[in-house]
């Protein structure tokens, strides 16, 4: 198997089905043939990328196309494999979910190429192994995903949605041009061999991991770069926005770990430290930010950004390792930050192809119009259930399990000789225990008001089960989630070649465990063992089903709720996605979003309603994004005038210019 | 033959908490009454009331779905599984290799996540309030929770409670302020688990403050049972807990003989004992407080356990 055959074949594949593409949309079942393409082709990609990992990695490749003297470089090696698997494994599944959901697609015009361009790019990223290339694909990946996000232009949300997407994609792939700029150095390394054998001087390397960490963070989402994400992600279809969250973000994390731990040359202390802390600002602002939505989509979106959180957490801590030497330490946290990308991968999909099926059958993404979905959509509401339980870190689903590595990741670090960081990881602990709940209380929410309940809108009393593709894409989703929970092992298995790649050293290998259980370090530290708790569990569960109904009562009357005797037939008076919220907000709110809540009473005597008013302030926004707006607003005001000149001016202009890039480099040392 | 001994000792832990359980929960009750100067019910009440609600029929309300159902078996078997992942009074279990201190954390919190849902489910004001308040209280007590297991795990270099049983029985951890922290946290937590007094009040009925109660109401029969069955299971967990952590000694290792066992399951009885009895003792000396006082008393619990994980960083001898 050759890289040339996989690269030949995705690039061969997705190009012509983007092209195929425009007369398909002419034909009434045209989509349906285009998404069904896209799962084979996205099937295949992910079964070349298994074969390569099979024989001897890494494969390399040079095509003599694209800049004189460099062409293009492509390289794939375990960990490209990985993401490749996981990327392509995620868009089979869901193209096979857009078969059904595209139906409902009123311009797929406007979806279908850019979608197959989409997944072009993303599969490009993983391989490219020059920074040209990479950075081809980096914004080949950005460009087509913002045509997705931009489907609905006519809504004036979706083009702000968009703006603000382009802005900090366009903010990112400078930075990273830059990163790459500084990497190459004045010798002109842009291949990333000649990188790897580039010795930095540790001020050049800290520049650059500050501009990879802006240009992969604001593509994946790390606070404060975080904003783009919720509405571009509620603004674009379903299954681009399962893609978006679930597998671009992580091609964003794999640009970072490529880039710090294959490419950066051995870390240092301090790079730890930030990493560390930004995954636990992103972690917990994510999930409070989550919490105060009632925007099914926008809600998941924000969650997003708490996993991204936990996966740079992880990868923090195995930097921090790594800079002290203690290369098996760094093999169990990025395991875990691995682990937990593919985990956030198969729950977040599933969880977005969910929140697709419900706006699709009630027209609706506002959780306080929904509710009582469980008894019109059973397999939906289970389904979402799933995928709850796995987000919200809960045994024996996958979240847990990469939760837990990290635990037993941050239980290793009081060895590290470093008193910043002997403080810092406690705390980040703390917080990502914090966070962890907070997502418990997050999701009760999410599944509790849209899916339990009464319903709140004509709307979702008439929603109806979605299609049987749609569940099928669910299904698989929700299977990755327990088989990875269950037999977590063999995941951990599959991950160690990438992590010995990066770090040099890997963890005890599980599958020579008896029991499939799993073992970070020694069987005396820690152990877990997904099955046989599932099974404990299973057994004590139908023990006492069974007891019950052999010995108790099994009589059963149905009747109005008991609510103490005052059962209300209105709908409103259940509990809401803001009234749920309450109480957190009420505890974190009032200093992270400076939550002031006032209520209006009628005067005594008056019969009219009381009213509660809420007011919530982004502070990132305010302090950070408004502050930029109006600076760039202002410099764009003042630098008008230069538009408006006659010819004679622009040629000295541009004079100027010429002799002062010159003075710059007749002066430079 | 050892496997046939790990499974018939796992089988008498099952058994053993599932039937202390309910006396544990009478026995905290008669010593409340008997502080307040009343007789009290017997200590065996809990199960006659058990067997009550096994006979009566369930009436589940109109809209009730299929998750209502469930989540009464879920939630007990979840929480019984949990409660004999502690040691009593053996240790040394191959359950426990399969499920650490944290995992039990974590299946502790999933309980609270079905139960939360199934307060939404009916969709009464009630519920709501109930499963909101719940999961607020959640938010601080588990990571104080999972702070206090990295105290324990730093402590013991390892994240399974028999090793660190084991370890603590031994003279090399010997008292330390660490402990002492993560002990206080603990108790705070524990009362917090399992709303006793000051945060909720576990008698209560048809009053706003209720937490855990509100959202249980919906329940009622065989249903309820079960679920009355698992908040006794957990508290019987937590005093296991501090048992099996803060008092080790007299946990029999699995391959031990019948006399140590017996000796071992005295043991366990005279300190749950000791810990009912002190934890009546804190209700009746103190008063419920409001629900937003809550987060200050879970945050105390949060700080102290990482005040603990953080002076064992700096140093392992603290």
């Amino acid at each position: 198997m050759s890289l040339a055959l996989h690269a030949g074949f995705l690039a061969g594949a997705w190009l012509v089905l983007a092209a195929a593409a425009i007369p398909l949309t002419r034909s009434p079942r045209g989509s349906e043939v285009f998404y069904v393409l896209a799962a084979l082709v996205s099937a295949a990609g992910a079964a070349s990328a298994i074969y390569a990992a099979i024989g001897t990695l890494p494969l390399t490749l040079s095509v003599p196309i694209g800049l004189p003297g460099l062409g293009t470089r492509l390289r794939l090696d375990a960990l490209s494999a990985v993401f490749a698997v996981i990327v392509n494994g995620a868009a089979c599944i869901t193209s096979l979910y857009a078969i059904g959901y595209g139906r409902e697609e009123p311009e797929p015009l406007r979806v279908l190429p850019a979608y197959a361009l989409f997944l072009f790019g993303m599969n490009l990223v993983l391989i490219a192994d020059d920074a040209f290339s990479f950075l081809i694909a980096w914004e080949f990946m950005s460009l087509s995903s913002w045509v997705l996000v931009v489907v609905r232009h006519r809504d004036a949300e979706s083009r702000r949605a968009g703006l603000l997407y382009l802005m900090m994609a366009a903010l990112g792939t400078i930075a990273l041009l830059f990163a790459f700029g500084v990497l190459a150095g004045g010798e002109g390394a842009y291949t990333f061999d000649a990188v790897r054998g580039r010795t930095l001087t540790p001020i050049t390397a800290g520049i650059a991991l500050l501009l990879v960490l802006i240009g992969t963070g604001s593509k994946s989402g790390l606070v404060p770069l975080h904003a783009w994400l919720p509405p571009a992600h509620a603004a674009a279809p379903s299954q681009v926005s399962a893609l978006m969250s679930g597998v671009m973000t992580k091609v964003g994390v794999y640009g970072f770990i490529r880039i710090v731990f294959d490419l950066l040359g051995p870390p240092v202390w301090w790079w730890s430290m930030l990493v560390l802390a930004l995954g636990g600002l992103t972690c917990v602002l994510g999930v409070l930010y989550a919490l105060m939505q009632h925007d099914l989509k926008r809600l998941l979106a924000y969650h997003t950004v708490e996993n991204i959180g936990i996966i740079y957490i992880g990868l923090g801590l195995a930097l921090g390792f790594e800079a002290y030497g203690m290369n098996w330490a760094a093999a169990l946290a990025l395991t875990a930050a691995l682990f937990h990308v593919f985990n956030h991968c198969s729950f977040k999909s599933l969880l977005f192809l969910g929140a697709g099926a419900v706006q699709t059958s009630t027209g609706e993404r506002d959780m306080e119009k929904l509710g009582g979905l469980i008894h019109r959509m059973p397999r939906t509401a289970f389904l979402f259930l799933v995928g709850c339980v796995a987000i919200s870190a809960l045994p024996p689903l996958n979240g847990f399990v990469s939760e837990w590595l990290t635990f037993q990741a941050i239980l290793l670090s009081p060895d590290i000789p470093n008193w910043g960081l002997k403080f810092l990881v406690p705390a980040v602990g703390a917080i990502l225990a914090l966070s962890a709940a907070l997502a418990a209380a997050c999701f009760v929410k999410a599944f509790g008001v849209s899916f339990l309940g009464r319903p709140r809108s004509p709307a979702a009393e008439r929603a109806h089960e979605t299609d049987p593709f749609s569940l099928a894409a669910m299904g698989l989703f929700a299977l990755l989630c327990a088989l990875a929970g269950i037999f977590p092992g063999i995941v951990i298995d599959l991950l160690s070649p990438a992590v010995s790649l990066l770090v040099g050293s890997k963890m005890p290998v599980q599958a020579a465990l008896p029991w499939l259980s799993i073992v970070p370090i020694a069987e005396s530290r820690s152990s877990y063992n997904g099955l046989i708790f599932f099974l404990f569990i299973a057994f004590s569960a139908s023990l006492a089903a069974l007891a019950i109904h052999r010995f108790a009562s099994d009589k059963l009357r149905r009747a109005p709720s008991w609510d103490c005797g005052y059962p209300d037939p209105s709908p409103w008076t259940q509990y809401t996605a803001s009234s749920f919220a309450q109480p957190i907000r009420r505890v974190f709110g009032t200093f992270v979003f400076r939550a002031r809540e006032t209520v209006e009473m009628p005067a005594p005597g008056d019969m009219g309603a009381a009213r509660m008013h809420l007011e919530l302030r982004d502070l990132i926004w305010d302090y950070l994004y408004a502050p930029a707006a109006a600076f760039v607003g202002f410099a764009a005001e003042a630098l008008n005038p230069l538009q408006f000149q006659t010819i004679r001016r622009y040629l000295g202009l541009v004079f100027l210019a010429l002799v002062s890039l010159l003075l710059v480099l007749a002066l430079w040392p | 033959m050892a496997v046939i001994r790990q499974i018939v000792l796992e089988g008498a832990q099952l058994l053993l908490v599932l039937a202390l359980a309910p006396l544990f929960t009478g026995y905290v009750r008669k010593v409340k009454a008997r502080l307040l100067r009343r007789r009290g019910p017997p200590v065996w009440q809990p199960y006659l009331d058990l067997a009550r609600l096994l006979r009566k029929e369930v009436v589940l309300a109109e809209n009730a779905s299929w998750l209502f159902r469930a989540v009464p078996y879920l939630v007990f078997a979840a929480t019984w599984v949990a409660a004999a992942l502690v040691p009593t009074f053996v240790s040394g279990l191959a359950s426990g290799h399969a499920a650490d201190l944290i995992a039990i954390v974590a299946l502790i919190a999933s309980t609270r996540f079905f139960l939360a849902l199934a307060g939404l489910d009916v969709g009464t004001s009630f519920g709501g309030i109930g499963s909101s308040r719940e999961m607020m209280f959640a938010t601080l007590a588990e990571p104080a929770m999972i702070m206090i297991v990295f105290t324990l795990a730093l402590i013991a270099g390892s994240t399974q409670l028999s090793t660190i049983a084991e370890v603590f029985v031994g003279p090399s951890v010997g008292l330390r302020v660490s402990l002492g922290l993560a002990l206080v946290a603990l108790v705070l937590v524990a009362i917090a688990e399992n709303s006793r007094v000051p945060v909720d009040n576990p008698a209560t009925h048809l009053e706003l403050t209720m937490v855990h109660e509100a959202m249980v109401l919906e329940y009622s029969g065989r249903h309820l049972a079960l679920i009355e069955l698992a908040a006794a299971l957990k508290l019987l967990l937590y005093a296991s807990l501090i048992a099996c952590v803060f008092a080790p000694w007299g946990i029999a290792p699995s391959g031990a003989g019948l006399l140590a066992f017996a000796i071992g399951v005295l043991l366990y009885g005279a300190k749950v004992a000791v810990i009912g009895f002190l934890l009546a003792f804190f209700e009746t000396s103190i008063a419920k407080m409001r629900v937003f006082r809550v987060p200050e008393f879970l945050g105390v619990a949060l700080m102290l356990g990482l005040l603990g994980t953080l002076l064992l960083f700096v140093t392992r001898s603290l």
